[in-house]
């Protein structure tokens, strides 16, 4: 009974869509679907092989821009469309078949499938929304922001777009692991020719090969979880994997806690996708390469490293969120893993002076909770968390950007003050502060919402008390050092200097007047710089943006459904799909709690109470659900009240700071923490160092001993060669007399022959 | 051994002073014509008396055929004799204009002015 209600829960998307759930659909017979969801996927190909035809005959427009807006965006109604049209069950989409192996073994005849298909469930639909909506917004915007590089470059930057769009897609909507891993791939490769973008910067090189060589490390972990799991389901196929009877077993077994009965391999299979969603996501040992990312165009850091690449990891574990749940120790070390992350990303982001940098740890932080929301058992809460996080990190992104793209390439946040009061950008700086309230989790906002949702779940779930609290101080943390760049940057007096990016600025590719106000420039050198506002295309996005930041709040309060037992728009979504936990367990946690309460709660991931009949695991004398929104924003509030007092406060020029005596009575620690606690460092002595000695020594061994043998083998041949040389002497007559010498002792050896055979 | 051969000219000519003639007297002869060829292939440098040289071992070698061919009263010997002077005379005119391009070279007909083709 219980197995087909899992499967039932597992298979019938909008529940209410399913309620007897016993006559749930066969394994592998899921309906197909319309063909036109593959437009999804292709749309974003075409606009990068036009972009590519573009390039060769030498386009000088915004073209390639408008081409893949209109991409993306047919794209996005078609995802839009797929979303309305569905009615609750999962299908596929056939494109063509890809890999169709069949063998056979021990076990009999077996066959290996991964077609080029597409598995449309509501975690699909709901990543696939913000992927393509957020790719409209963002090209729009570089449309504008990357109009500097009109020309070759141009069609690149919205050729290796495309590409990710497509790529960012199959991972996604794959139905099956190779596809995802093609996915996967194939953003790991946009992602390095988008950071690599301005190549004649050696910065920009030297990160996009950190990125590049960093995710390999983590799909080395991806590739052997997929060959294993081959090995040990048979398949590579989800909607065959997910309701194979053996995981469904495996996930009961580990129910009750009782996880003896599931083999060590089935148990790797998550520690080895762990180790390739950490390389993606940027979690704790593989983070390096995020921050050094930024310095790819501000279009990319905000699509691919900010709200959508860096998500993968966060799909790939709530796809497979069964194969977790039946790993002993996969989803602890998750969680801990998203803790200290968190944490740690949080302390470099509060003592960084480059406001980008500041962002991509902020986001390496953000990504740290959602990957505790995933191991502390609320996929939804980490879904949820990716989406508000999509929304208001991008937004915050494309006002960096902004600045950036304004200010002659100036970051560094005491070099720049006040711009709320310059004219022209009144939009960036109020979609920045909704994005800093979005991140710091001021009350009723959507950051706040799917904050709350992780924090309270960590002190529900038992044995992850400790995790919460680590969070809540990072939410402290991560208040202040966002209100630290607001503050700086927008607020106070208005001073600003240029960076070193200037150029000319005679050039008006946006019909932005450049205003000049001498009172403005006062004192500082560059009387001659004009900051020139964002244009029509940058502020339209950062409206949409805005807005949807503001708005995604709404989706924790409207989308509950009563009779699946979710609670908002986010837990029908992902509740519906594999990443489902509470619909899964909800209604069984007590039974086996009545039954047997000695294992429960199982530390680890034992079962639970549901969000709506919490077990009692009071903080601060209440249900964490309700204290967790008092608690947050308390510490929200604080973080951004300290902020204030610290960087705003009385401040009269961009430079000044308060911080520093408050920062002495730490002693080395912000020191630290401002290089990044010499994490990098740190690497390049145990492990790039060491590896380039042995690569050199690797190098002599094989120059002297490989090459070696290679060279005698050549070598002999010239040595017998010289010693038979002189024989060819040039004189004629020497080879006449060696021709008859030669037939003269063959003769008298037949002749000697003969004469010993008449002897004998 | 009683055959045409052995009642030539010579003997009706002197019947007391020469013997009988026998197949090895015309094989001494010919190994001595192939001899003196090949000694004189060996030692000249001139390239023409080379190629007279090989030439009379050719016919050296023609005269040994035409003998046996005799000895055996078959006709399979003086017919391979025509076709060996056949070829003779096609490879004649081929070495001498080798003979001719190789002078042109180097103005000289000696065949150590070729010694630099060594290995």
């Amino acid at each position: 009974m219980i197995n087909t209600t899992l499967l039932s829960s597992m298979l019938a998307l909008a529940p209410d869509a399913h309620a007897g759930g016993a006559h749930a659909p066969a394994t592998s017979e899921v309906a197909s679907g319309p063909s036109w969801i593959l437009l999804i996927v292709a749309l974003p190909m075409v606009t990068t092989i036009l972009c590519g035809i573009y390039a060769m005959i030498g386009n000088k427009s915004k073209l390639p821009a408008w081409t893949t807006v209109v991409g993306a965006g047919i794209a996005f109604l078609c995802t839009v469309a797929m979303y309305l049209s569905f009615d609750g069950t999962p299908y596929t989409v056939h494109a063509f078949d890809w890999i169709q192996v069949h063998f056979s073994s021990e076990g009999g005849d077996k066959s290996m499938i991964a077609n080029f298909s597409f598995y449309i469930d509501t975690l699909t639909i709901y990543w696939m929304l913000f992927v393509t909506g957020l790719a409209t917004l963002i090209a729009l915007y570089a449309s504008e922001y990357m109009s500097h590089d009109i020309g070759t470059s141009y069609c690149r930057f919205f050729g290796a777009f495309g590409l990710f769009v497509f790529s960012m897609a199959c991972l996604v909507m794959g139905d099956n692991l190779l596809m995802l891993y093609l996915g996967w791939e194939g953003v790991g490769l946009c992602s390095y020719l988008l950071i690599g973008y301005f190549y004649k910067k050696p910065e920009a090189v030297a990160a996009a090969k950190k990125a590049f060589i960093v995710n390999r490390i983590g799909d080395l972990g991806l590739a052997l979880g997929v060959y294993l799991t081959f090995v040990h389901f048979g398949s590579l196929e989800y909607a065959v994997l997910f309701n194979d009877p053996t995981l469904l077993g495996y996930v009961e077994s580990a129910k009750v806690g009782d996880f003896s009965a599931i083999p060590a391999m089935a148990q790797w299979i998550p520690l080895l996708f762990m180790i390739g969603a950490f390389g993606k996501s940027a979690q704790f040992p593989l983070y390096v390469w995020l921050p050094d990312a930024m310095e790819g165009p501000t279009p990319v850091s905000a699509l691919i490293h900010a709200a959508t690449m860096v998500t993968a990891g966060v799909y790939l574990i709530a796809r497979t969120y069964p194969m977790f749940l039946a790993s002993e120790h996969a989803l602890p070390i998750v969680a801990w893993i998203g803790t200290i992350t968190a944490l740690l990303a949080a302390t470099i982001g509060m003592a960084q002076f480059d406001i980008k940098r500041i962002m991509a740890y902020s986001t390496v932080s953000q990504l740290g909770y959602m990957f505790a929301g995933l191991g502390v058992l609320t996929p939804t809460g980490g879904a949820y968390h990716v989406l508000t996080h999509a929304f208001f990190k991008a937004l915050l992104f494309l006002c960096c950007g902004a600045v950036m793209h304004g200010f002659a390439g100036q970051l560094d946040l005491r070099k720049l003050s006040g711009l709320r009061q310059v004219k022209g950008w009144g939009i960036v700086s109020l979609g920045m502060f909704i994005g800093c309230i979005n991140l710091a989790g001021v009350p009723f906002t959507a950051g706040y919402f799917s904050k709350d949702t992780i924090l309270a779940e960590a002190f529900v779930t038992p044995g992850y008390a400790m995790i919460g609290w680590i969070l809540l101080i990072t939410a402290g943390l991560t208040a202040y050092y966002t209100f630290r760049v607001f503050f700086r940057v927008f607020m106070g007096p208005v001073e600003y200097h240029p960076g070193d990016e200037l150029h000319d600025h005679d050039h008006d590719d946006h019909g932005e007047a450049n205003h000049h106000d001498a009172g403005q420039h006062g004192d500082h050198h560059a009387d001659h710089f004009h900051p020139h506002a964002p244009g029509w295309a940058i502020n339209t996005v950062l409206v949409v943006l805005t807005v949807c930041s503001i708005f995604a709040s709404g989706l924790y309060i409207v989308g509950g459904n009563k009779d699946a037992h979710t609670k908002h728009y986010a837990d029908t979504m992902v509740s519906a799909s594999t990443a489902s936990y509470h619909s899964n367990y909800g209604s069984h946690a007590f039974e086996y709690y009545e039954k047997d309460p000695e294992h429960y709660p199982v530390p680890g991931i034992g079962p639970r109470g549901t969000i709506e009949q919490p077990l009692e695991m009071p903080l601060v004398g209440g249900d964490p659900h309700k204290m967790m929104y008092y608690i947050s924003g308390v510490i929200g509030v604080i973080g951004i009240a300290l902020a204030w007092f610290l960087h705003l406060f009385g401040r009269t020029n961009a430079a000044e700071c308060k911080m520093d005596p408050i920062a002495r009575m730490f002693g080395p620690i912000p020191k630290l923490a401002e290089n990044k606690w010499y994490v990098d460092e740190i690497y390049w002595a145990i492990l790039v160092t060491p590896l380039r000695i042995g690569s050199h020594i690797l190098h002599w061994i094989d120059k002297l001993f490989v090459d070696g043998i290679v060279n005698v083998f050549g070598f002999l041949p010239r040595l017998l060669a010289w010693i038979l040389r002189p024989s060819q002497s040039g004189v004629l007559q020497g080879y006449a007399v060696s021709m008859a010498g030669g037939i003269a002792l063959l003769l008298l050896t037949v002749f000697v022959i003969i004469l010993q055979g008449g002897a004998s | 051994m009683d055959s045409i051969l052995s009642t030539s000219l010579a003997q009706l000519a002197f019947p007391e002073a020469v013997p009988t003639i026998t197949l090895a007297h015309y094989l001494f002869v010919s190994a001595a014509m192939f001899v003196m060829g090949l000694i004189g292939f060996m030692t000249r440098k001139n390239m023409i008396i080379m190629f007279l040289c090989t030439e009379l071992m050719f016919q050296g070698a023609g005269l040994a055929l035409i003998a046996f061919g005799r000895h055996h009263l078959g006709a399979d010997g003086q017919t391979f004799v025509i076709f060996v002077l056949c070829v003779a005379a096609a490879e004649a005119a081929m070495a001498l204009a080798l003979v001719v391009l190789l002078f042109r070279h180097r103005e000289s007909l000696s065949s150590q002015s070729w010694k630099e083709l060594n290995g």
